[in-house]
């Protein structure tokens, strides 16, 4: 038999650490140093100096409290949507429509906390999330159903319901749904009571992020210690083994949608409810589309959309700093996300197969020695 | 005399990772202008001859000649340079583009950059009708029959220069009529020096077409015999194989109560074929039947039905009296089937999820693995451990992904937890394919332990060996019937194998 050709021992250190940790901290921290490196050298063939720009990139992030809180606030609808896209591609399910959900969930918590009045603001708050989560599940369901009933390819129909659902928000906020005196296309402002209590004055921080990280981390529960989360990625893995199983594939993947869009509705009505109080055209600046690689750099786990939630927050948000302080183009931060994204899936894919060689090695033995 | 060799195949040996070998020491030869058939079960090795022929695999050891000369093919393109072409039986063709687009793809332009599309098309239309056939080169591939389109990829392989022309399973996706107009064109081209080889495992195809055949069993060459030394009978003795190897210990045992009983059971599939017709029978708990039967013969789909991961067109599957047709997957399995799917890969086991969750599949909703509606880790890996531990699944710990250990203690799996839920039938298929022979001899008294406790069992291979160790009845389907029905006691291997391949038995 040939030699088996070995993977480097990098991996086979890597590989030392429980697999979650190397999901959510490990290899997104390896590829995110690759890709700073890499866009060090862009930086330097078109003039800037790299050092500089990273330095003003760090005080975007860490410069003062305020500048990190606006950080945080940039992270919550990523580490929201990031988290329902995870659910969704968990079931196999390659969800496009974070966007539109996320628009579908804010359109509905703005007209709950438009006219709900009266109540106490817990109660208010709990009805415009509520809202939120109802809107952008149901935007979710629907492409769930076609693909159940029809098998309508979801990528498609859920790219369609984004645009259907950004034009039909403009539509609302300069018709149906336009404040009072007319003025600008946007809605009324949300009633005192359906405002999020803000943590830090004098910053904008509310208790949104909290909620976020709180999501994060049940909608993780849900998925890797329940039957339901337990059904939901088997039949991502294996729909056919799925069925063998006894598991209901259709029903699976609709509640796998309503779960994703619920995340990414809540990050709608959030937005709202916490920062904008109001709804306008252009609410998300492609939070939804954003969530996509917020799910990829954390391997579809929510538990690591946090962190890479986060990060991409944090490019986002220092990148705007950057652009008015050392004069850097802010599409820098695409730049290093889309590289930090090709990286994070090759040493995913790296890191697996040294341990599944590993793995596989071990058994063979295992097997061999006792014949 | 070598010149009149086109091919030799010297000692061929190929093991596949996993240790399955597909082909020992196979020596083969073609001549000038000849149909050879390779004739074989499916596993048997045909294919996988064909495909290191092909370039497609790399043999471990053994030699290729051709024409008199010794030759390596890395590759398939080397193979169509050496004048080897193949039809692979699922086509390789764009249905959007044109029968001439599909013909030249690959091909560099003969003078200049641009094609000249309507020199092409009268080219190969006269190249095609000098060889015999007939088509349309400007005609969309979409809109032509299965048989048209298997003619557009020998036209295909022939404009490329082959003269050594493999065919795999041609005939598994054509009407009669194209099978007819097919062979036709095969003796044809056989009468302009082409060389043909056809890969099938139907013995009257091999009578009607070939000159010669190669009966393969087991990945070695049984035997080559000129067509006219042969009958079905001796090719169905060669095929089969006589020898019961397997030598296993079973108790007489008077049979209980009927657990499974088929009824009038018909399903029809896509285009209207029918897959499954009028299939009637009975499992009795601590009985094992067997239902023989070449692939392909609707034995996959009669498991299907009876698991309810297919629903039946028509019939009854009563399940302790009770009607089960129609009902779901799940409501079979509550009732107390245990299922050995054919396919460990497609169905039966999640590869990227650990041993541990591999066994609780079924199981992930009951009691026994929850915890106040959460999934309570410890007793899932618990209960693991104690399946590997009995079970003998030879794996680093239970959190290794199934897709890391090797055949057979995969099928370890599967068969400890089918067998862990006390079924009172379980429906085993191929149980022990790819297996060696340890996990075969293992599974087997797995197998025959659950007819001790009274289980009934209904077994499907298409290993003649396995059924007959193990049945008390044996079933043969063919086309979609039970063709044939015999006690194992009684079981007459010429016979079984003859029905096997559609010879219908005298009447007794």
């Amino acid at each position: 038999m040939p030699a088996k050709k070995r993977n480097s021992s990098f991996f086979t250190f890597i590989n030392l650490f429980p697999q979650i940790l190397q999901q959510t901290l490990i290899l997104p921290a390896l590829a995110l140093v690759l890709a700073l490196l890499i866009s060090a050298v862009l930086l330097m063939i078109t003039g800037y100096d790299p050092l500089t720009s990273y330095s003003s990139m760090w005080e975007g992030v860490f410069g003062s409290v305020r500048v990190f809180t606006e950080v945080l606030l940039k992270s919550t609808p990523l580490i929201l949507v990031g988290t329902g896209i995870a659910v969704a591609f968990r079931c196999g399910v390659w969800n496009i429509g974070g966007e539109g959900q996320f628009y579908a969930g804010a359109v509905l918590a703005t007209w709950v906390g438009v006219h709900l009045s009266g109540l106490p603001p817990v109660l208010t708050i709990a009805a415009v999330f509520a809202a939120g989560v109802l809107g952008g599940g149901f935007w979710a369901v629907i492409p769930g159903w076609l693909k159940v009933k029809l098998k309508v390819n979801e990528v498609v129909s859920t790219i369609m319901l984004n645009y259907i659902m950004i034009g039909l928000t403009s539509f609302l906020v300069t018709g149906p749904m336009q404040e009072a005196k007319k003025l600008f296309p946007q809605t009324d402002e949300i009633v005192q009571a359906a405002r999020l209590p803000n943590i830090l004055p004098p910053t904008r921080l509310n208790i949104g992020f909290l909620v976020a990280v709180v999501t994060a981390i049940i909608i993780a529960i849900i998925l890797f210690r329940t039957p339901l989360g337990y059904a939901i990625r088997t039949v991502g893995q294996n729909p056919e083994t799925a069925r063998y199983a006894g598991m209901k594939v259709n029903q699976s993947i609709i509640i796998a949608m309503l779960l994703s869009g619920g995340a990414a509705g809540l990050a709608g009505a959030i937005e709202v409810s916490g920062l904008t109080w109001r709804m306008f055209a252009t609410i998300s600046p492609g939070y939804g589309f954003d969530g996509i690689a917020v799910a990829l750099l954390a391997s579809n786990n929510p538990l690591g959309t946090i962190l890479s939630g986060f990060l991409f927050g944090a490019l986002r948000a220092s990148s705007e700093l950057m652009q008015m302080n050392a004069k850097i183009p802010s599409v820098l931060f695409k730049v290093i996300q889309g590289l930090t994204i090709a990286f994070v899936i090759a040493f995913s894919l790296l890191s697996r197969k040294t341990a599944d060689e590993r793995e596989a090695e071990k058994s063979e033995a295992l097997t061999a020695s006792e014949i | 005399m070598e010149m009149d060799k086109r091919l030799q195949l010297i000692n061929i040996s190929k093991t596949f990772p996993g240790g399955v070998q597909a082909n020992k020491d196979v020596s083969l030869d073609v001549k000038r202008g000849e149909i050879h058939c390779l004739l074989g079960e499916n596993g048997a090795g045909k294919s996988t001859l064909m495909s290191i022929l092909y370039g497609e695999y790399h043999p471990d050891s053994g030699e290729i000649w051709l024409n008199g000369e010794k030759i390596s093919i890395p590759t398939p393109k080397i193979a169509i340079e050496h004048g080897v072409g193949m039809v692979h039986q699922h086509f390789m063709l764009v249905p959007t583009l044109s029968v001439a687009e599909n013909i030249i793809m690959g091909m560099k332009p003969l003078a200049s950059f641009l094609w000249d599309m309507k020199e092409i098309e009268k080219d190969i239309a006269r190249f095609a009708v000098e060889r015999g056939m007939k088509i349309n080169p400007s005609a969309l591939i979409s809109s032509l029959s299965v048989g048209e389109q298997q003619r557009v990829e020998i036209i295909k392989a022939l404009y490329r220069g082959v003269d050594l022309l493999i065919l795999d399973e041609p005939t598994a996706v054509l009407t009669p009529q194209e099978t007819h107009d097919l062979f036709e064109t095969l003796h044809k081209l056989a009468e302009q020096d082409f060389s043909i080889i056809l890969i099938t495992h139907k013995m009257n195809e091999v009578m009607e077409v070939a000159d010669r055949v190669s009966v393969l069993r087991d990945g070695r060459v049984i035997g080559t015999l000129p067509i006219a030394n042969v009958t079905p009978a001796i090719l169905a003795r060669m095929m089969v194989g006589r020898d019961v190897s397997f030598n296993l210990e079973k108790s007489e045992r008077a049979y209980g109560e009927p657990v499974l009983r088929v009824q009038a059971l018909n399903l029809i599939g896509d285009k209207n074929r029918q897959i499954l017709k009028d299939i009637a029978l009975e499992v009795c708990s601590g009985e094992i039947v067997g239902i023989a039967g070449v692939d392909g013969n609707g034995q996959n789909q009669l498991a299907l039905c009876i698991t309810g991961l297919m629903k039946p067109t028509s019939g009854h599957i009563l399940f302790d009296r009770k009607e089960m047709a129609g009902k779901s997957p799940l409501e079979f399995l509550k009732t107390g089937v245990g299922h050995i799917p054919e396919d460990r890969h497609a169905m039966g086991l999640v590869m990227e999820d650990s041993v541990a969750d591999n066994f609780m599949l079924q199981r992930y909703n009951d009691k026994f693995f929850k915890k106040l509606g959460f999934l309570n880790m410890t007793a899932i890996m618990e209960y693991a451990k104690k399946l590997v531990k009995f079970f003998d699944v030879r794996t680093n710990s239970v959190k290794t992904a199934a897709g890391n250990l090797s055949g057979g203690n995969q099928q370890k799996i599967i068969v400890g937890r089918e067998i862990d839920r006390n079924p009172k039938l379980l429906v085993a298929v191929q149980p022990t394919r790819g297996l060696d022979i340890g996990a075969t001899e293992y599974i087997h008294k797995q197998l025959l332990q659950q007819r001790e406790k009274g289980a009934a069992l209904l077994l499907i291979s298409t290993e003649l060996e396995e059924i007959l160790a193990l049945s008390d009845r044996i079933l043969v389907m063919f086309g979609g019937r039970i063709v044939g029905e015999t006690s194992a006691g009684r079981a007459n291997v010429d016979k079984i194998g003859l029905l096997m391949a559609g010879m219908q038995a005298e009447k007794e």
